[in-house]
């Protein structure tokens, strides 16, 4: 059926219609346990577990961005990315917060990735 | 309540504020991801009616290769969805929060509650299974405030595209601020735990498509700090 769709519908217009549906899928997700009318609880150990789900999503996301280039784990010093972690690592432990860190470890990353192309 | 008295709302204020220091790198990932829709071939008026109504990051840099090879509808949906699992169990989090909210009220503000609003909010509510007043609001000030950044700063990369140098590698600026916000939330061994296992768990299942990876992580996460609340002390865990 989507092949027909795209036969007779303008590019623009199948594009917007998965978008539409890609939104869709974003309310359908986030509002996934909001829709019940009833209360829905999961049983409370598992509850309890989940509330590491956060974190355990950011980190799982931000990892690979500082320890893997192209699907595989780092193996040189000459990545900018390694010394520009551990700036914001340090920069964390002596005052945390969120900016600090993010400007500590862009004042390590910016010069030896596009002054040395590291 | 109107948007108008709400900003008034000390809950909502705070809310907004507490995640307005996020906004510098916030704002690079935006920009980022917006260049990288027009740069796909997707064309400013499809970019900006993505980036407005879908609304979630990572599933829309899913998308674009699928878009461009002109996949079938389906599957783009289907992967946004793999993409997306996530905010499912989010969503039962939200749920203990939100769950007094009209029905319609919580699931308007579901949508426009990303990762970060939930980890900002566990900071700033640490009782984490039972609701609070003026919960609603603060999610609510939150959710405008990353709305807002996130839009203006795509919008931005959408229609700067060509002047915005993607190789000076901008999206580590978005990266780095989430180093911060992960470090501030590991108050206590299990989430030490729990982020060690995620880290490796993300890195080991890297391979798999559509960045299931991140789902992967989270289970091995919850897993052990399943594991953890059996054998560790009663106190500890309540912390």
């Amino acid at each position: 059926m989507t092949a027909q769709v795209a036969w007779a519908l303008p590019g623009w217009a199948y594009g917007a219609i998965t978008i539409l549906g890609m939104a869709l899928v974003t309310a359908l997700s986030r509002g996934f346990f909001l829709w019940s009318k009833r209360d829905v609880r999961l049983p409370d150990p598992l509850q309890r577990a989940l509330q590491v789900a956060p974190l355990a999503a950011i980190v799982a996301v931000t990892a690979p961005e500082i320890l893997m280039t192209h699907g595989e784990l780092i193996g040189t010093w000459r990545e900018a990315r390694l010394p520009a972690a551990l700036a914001a690592t340090a920069f964390y432990a002596w005052r945390p917060g969120v900016l600090g860190p993010l400007l500590a470890g862009l004042a390590v990353y910016m010069p030896l990735h596009i002054g040395l192309g590291w | 309540m109107h948007l108008h008295d709400l900003s008034r709302d000390r809950h909502f204020r705070h809310g907004a504020s507490d995640m307005l220091a996020f906004g510098p790198g916030l704002a690079a990932w935006g920009l980022v991801t917006g260049v990288a829709m027009t740069q796909s071939g997707l064309g400013v008026g499809l970019s900006i009616l993505m980036s407005v109504t879908v609304y979630a990051g990572s599933a829309q840099l899913a998308s674009l290769p699928l878009l461009a090879s002109g996949a079938p509808m389906w599957v783009i949906w289907a992967s946004a969805f793999c993409v997306n699992l996530r905010f499912v169990i989010f969503s039962s989090q939200w749920r203990v929060h939100l769950g007094h909210l009209p029905r319609r009220r919580r699931l308007v503000l579901g949508y426009l509650l990303a990762d970060l609003n939930l980890v900002v909010f566990q900071k700033a509510w640490p009782k984490r299974d039972v609701h609070e007043t003026g919960q609603a609001r603060y999610a609510a000030g939150g959710a405008v405030a990353v709305w807002t950044v996130w839009q203006v700063s795509s919008l931005a990369g959408i229609l700067l595209s060509s002047l915005v140098p993607l190789s000076w590698g901008l999206g580590f600026a978005g990266t780095l601020s989430m180093l911060g916000i992960a470090y501030s939330l590991l108050t206590d061994r299990t989430a030490w735990i729990a982020a060690i296992v995620s880290a490796a768990a993300a890195v080991a299942a890297f391979a798999l498509p559509l960045k299931l990876n991140i789902l992967v992580a989270i289970a091995a996460a919850v897993a052990a700090s399943v594991v953890m609340a059996k054998t560790g002390r009663p106190a500890e865990r309540a912390s």
